[in-house]
């Protein structure tokens, strides 16, 4: 024991006294932690199942590999019939959605020919009769933004080969004017068919005629490195994605027009791949849901309305509070005042320890979020302070390549007041406009104190 | 005058750090009084005490109350406050890294043979010494107002990970020389120390110091401490076991020594049989009826290691009169210390009303007031509550000390100071003053045990001749100070 070190934490003075006997000492920054959570803390501390729960959570989580193994209809994969309605965030009524949301209903329900205008779905969600409302990560699904997913649209399909567990989620429309941001107008419809139409069934071709199936989770590690942080930053992986996919694309036998029109079309939508980096996400998480004891964040997800979180030890509950408007940037003229509270499964990137998490290795969009750099690297560290690992495959090249922040501890966000740092565009408040700008968000501080309570009342003795 | 109060609500700064705040505070121009505190309930009720109206508030919130001069500013005064209150941390070459904010994110960062010592409030101290352990670490617990429950939880899972938990409310530690807690500076040397309590184990460091000052091979290689309630039926002794099972394995420790508060009658048997097992001697001195005090526990050692006990040293016995009245009036801020004085005072003088009582109907109530003989123990936890130990902050004590003095029934005052690391720089000059004023009606005898070496920081000779000099009489050794006390009150009689 003779070359002691001492990490203190409380009272400085003792510190003091310790350093002034001429030893090493650490101090630890240490605040009250969320008003009244100091009993569910100790009793989630001292819960004899909660060390190895977290283990065996991230571990699970750690080994998960996303493969792409196909595109095809939600209505075939998921099951999905003529007036059920995905969309993101925790369950929601129609009454309480928020303008975006909405408008993608609305819009969904035309491209299903429930409608032939947009307007007139208002009154049949409304009525409720003939249409259903459900949380995609009810489905094993995740959708960006609005996150809306109606029977006849095309969805990734992702495997974790090893148990033979799916993930969903719909094709990324590009930016804009866009269904996801709450936009219903015909040049969205219009996009929309055609996705269903052309780009669903060649894609479709290309993955099946591709031998070796993509490993999303392979590309997410090598975009990292090169400066995507995979939710508002998706460069790198779309293009590595398109290098997969281009060769089966243009042997798949469709019209050198139409694959020249897909092709168009991904390379000039930057975030064509975040609808890939989310259901990769989605899939590792999901394998360290439900195991008992475990604090471990396995979702975090937004409806406009509401902001939602599940966690390992709690099932399939939802901690839901107020969605919070992100600070950022604006496009054009829009402002603060006509920007939708925070909308999305995209999310699910910083639960799993990417988008802002990942901060540090996306420099080059820091300004989009009204940062700067040394922020983003202050970001991604701060965050190491309430994840439970770090991610070995998803390292930081400025950070010494250290590893990704990875699993949202539920105790040490309550400990230490520091909310999950999340990446996100702006949907418009009013539906129909689009998308309004681009910042950062973080959830509602109250959802961790909830789940931390229903923790705490799972704990055995 | 005039007052001014505002609430910060999100600032947060330990009870050590705003009591150093206060008073720099204080010395600011214009300035009569200054109190920033969090506003727990205790301190809420210092601030009415000292008439500040406080707004509705919680205890996560600053509380700055200033009382200054009609004529002074309050911008200065607060700025002062401010001033006081940035705290002091060497500027780091990287921005962008922020210290730690919990005990696992310090101990992730590097740290392979680090202890932890936690001193957060108490319904926060099972979080951070678990993130300890979980880390494989050692962890002292100084916090108190920790629930046994915790105590227990957290020393079961230090078994299953060979650490060992000192505390919760653990003063003092020793570990290869270095202090931690309120620890006294003493030579090396080949004793190992368990001890459930603070004050005991610094009275023990303190009389093995002395008298290796005339042997040289006495001297302590660690002193572990267990907290006060390790002994008891609820914990079971985990510490302890662990603690003694260290030391057993320590081949350059030839002698233990157990000190501890007064034991469960069960838990002592176990520990008893225990000790049998180890192949290092071990010294039990455990506080209770009929058993020896610290004095004689650490006379004990000297014999084992074949050395007579020296004459342990007494100053100012010329400024002790007879006892000015038939009550004996002991005010500690060592627990053990105060333990020790009431045992060997009830075997003399019958019962001692206290509020860490022998037998619960010799409790006392809040005001800490009785018509008989009385010794309070100020680092108990229901008086720490949101402010810190009176080793550090005297303010309770001393109010109480004047009260004592203006009871015409108190005989003799018997006090307890002690130094070393984490202690207050100068406590005498806190003390002096007091004892100054609470003989300056009558000469009520002071009796004062000075728990110290002369390696600690404050300087031994120096504190004891501020208190000689404020009238005391000053004693090294507890049990000989309180065998003083007893013979005045004796002879009053």
């Amino acid at each position: 024991m003779s070359d002691t070190t001492v990490v203190t934490v409380g009272a400085g003075m003792f510190a003091d006294a310790v350093e002034g006997q001429a030893v090493e000492v650490e101090r630890v920054d240490w605040r009250p932690p969320m008003p009244g959570t100091e009993a569910d803390l100790a009793r989630v501390a001292t819960d004899p199942r909660r060390i190895a729960a977290n283990a065996q959570a991230v571990q699970a989580m750690l080994g998960v590999t996303a493969h792409l193994v196909d595109v095809a209809p939600a209505s075939e994969v998921l099951g999905l019939e003529k007036g059920q309605f995905l969309h993101a965030g925790p369950p929601i009524e129609w009454a309480r959605t928020s303008g975006p949301l909405r408008g993608a209903l609305m819009g969904g329900a035309a491209l299903e020919g429930l409608v032939d205008d947009p307007e007139d779905a208002v009154a049949l969600f409304e009525s409720g009769s003939s249409v259903s409302l459900e949380p995609c990560h009810h489905r094993n699904a995740v959708g960006p933004m609005a996150g809306v997913v109606t029977p006849s649209m095309w969805m990734w399909v992702l495997e974790d080969r090893a148990t033979g567990a799916r993930t969903y989620c719909s094709l990324n429309e590009g930016l804009g004017k866009v269904l996801r941001y709450g936009a219903y107008g015909p040049e969205v419809l219009t996009r929309l068919r055609w996705m269903g139409d052309v780009l669903g069934p060649l894609l479709q071709a290309a993955v099946r005629g591709t031998a070796e199936a993509s490993d999303v989770t392979g590309i997410l590690t090598q975009m990292l490195q090169m400066g995507d942080e995979a939710h508002n930053r998706n460069r790198a992986g779309t293009l590595m994605l398109l290098r997969d996919l281009s060769p089966a694309m243009v042997t798949s036998g469709f019209e050198s027009r139409d694959v020249a029109e897909v092709l168009r079309f991904v390379g000039g939508n930057d975030h064509f791949f975040l609808n890939l980096a989310m259901p990769a996400c989605k899939l590792a998480l999901d394998a360290g849901r439900d195991v008992p004891g475990s604090t471990m964040v396995v979702a975090m997800a937004r409806n406009g309305t509401d902001f939602g979180i599940q966690v390992s030890g709690t099932g399939d509950e939802w901690f839901t509070g107020p969605a919070q408007v992100a600070e950022g940037l604006f496009l054009g003229d829009y402002g603060p005042d006509d920007a939708n509270a925070d909308i999305g499964d995209s999310a699910i990137t910083e639960t799993a320890g990417i988008g802002g998490f990942a901060m540090a290795t996306a420099p080059a969009i820091v300004r989009l979020v009204g940062g700067s750099v040394p922020d983003a690297l202050a970001t991604t560290r701060r965050m190491h302070e309430i994840t439970l690992a770090e991610n070995p495959r998803w390292s930081v090249p400025v950070l010494e390549f250290q590893g990704t922040p990875t699993g949202i501890d539920v105790t040490k966000v309550c400990r230490t007041g520091i909310l999950p740092q999340i990446n996100t565009g702006m949907a418009g408040r009013v539906a129909g406009v689009g998308q309004v700008g681009a910042g950062l968000v973080t959830p509602p501080a109250e959802i961790f104190p909830k789940a931390l309570a229903a923790l705490a009342a799972r704990v055995p003795g | 005058m005039k007052d001014h109060v505002e609430l910060r609500s999100g600032a947060y700064a330990d009870s050590v750090t705003l009591l150093q705040v206060s008073r720099a505070v204080q010395t600011t121009p214009g300035v009569v009084a200054a109190q920033v505190a969090m506003a727990t309930g205790l301190n809420l009720e210092v601030l009415e005490g000292m008439g500040f109206d406080v707004p509705g508030s919680s205890p996560n919130d600053m509380v700055v109350a200033l009382r200054l001069d009609d004529d002074a500013d309050v911008a200065t005064a607060l700025s002062a406050v401010d001033a006081a209150l940035v705290p002091r941390r060497p500027t780091s070459g990287d921005a962008t890294v922020a210290p730690p904010r919990t005990t696992g994110a310090a101990l992730r960062r590097g740290g392979t043979g680090a202890v932890v010592l936690v001193s957060v409030p108490g319904a926060s101290a099972t979080v951070e010494a678990m993130d300890a352990l979980e880390a494989g670490h050692d962890v002292m617990v100084f916090s108190d107002n920790v629930p046994v429950a915790e105590e227990v939880a957290l020393k079961t899972y230090a078994a299953t990970r060979n650490a060992l938990v000192m505390g919760p409310d653990c003063g003092t530690a020793v570990i290869d020389g270095v202090g931690l807690g309120f620890a006294n500076a003493v030579r090396p040397g080949r004793i190992g120390i368990v001890a459930a309590s603070g004050t005991g184990c610094q009275q023990l460091l303190a009389l093995l110091h002395h008298a290796g000052g005339t042997c040289a091979e006495v001297g302590v290689r660690h002193a572990l401490g267990v907290g006060g309630r390790d002994l008891s039926s609820a914990v079971g002794g985990l510490a302890t076991r662990e603690a003694l099972s260290r030391l057993d394995a320590d081949p350059d420790v030839d002698l233990v020594v157990v000190v501890s508060k007064p034991p469960a009658a069960e838990v002592a048997g176990e520990l008893t049989a225990y000790v049998d097992t180890l192949g290092t001697p071990v010294e039990l001195g455990l506080l209770g009826r009929g058993q020896r005090d610290l004095t004689a526990v650490a006379e004990a050692v000297l014999a084992r290691l074949g050395h007579d006990a020296p004459d342990w040293p007494v100053h100012g016995a010329d400024n002790t009169g007879p006892a000015t009245g038939p009550l004996l009036r002991g005010l500690f801020v060592g627990g053990t210390l105060c333990d020790e004085s009431m045992l060997m005072a009830t075997d003399v003088l019958g019962p001692v009303r206290s509020n860490i009582p022998l037998t619960d109907d010799l409790a006392l109530g809040d005001e800490l007031l009785a018509d008989s003989h009385v010794m309070i123990d100020f680092g108990d936890d229901a008086l720490t509550q949101g402010r810190a130990h009176p080793m550090i902050d005297p303010t309770l004590r001393n109010e109480q000390l004047a009260r004592a003095a203006a009871d015409p029934s108190t005989g003799v005052i018997l006090l307890d100071l002690v130094l070393g690391h984490g202690a207050e720089p100068d406590p005498a000059a806190l003390l002096a003053p007091a004892i100054e004023a609470a003989r300056s009606e009558r000469p009520i005898p002071v009796v004062v045990s000075l728990v110290g070496t002369d390696l600690d920081p404050q300087g031994l000779d120096a504190q004891r001749d501020a208190l000689v000099a404020a009238g005391a009489e000053v004693h090294l050794s507890n049990a000989a100070a309180t065998r003083r006390a007893l013979d005045l009150i004796g002879a009053f009689q």
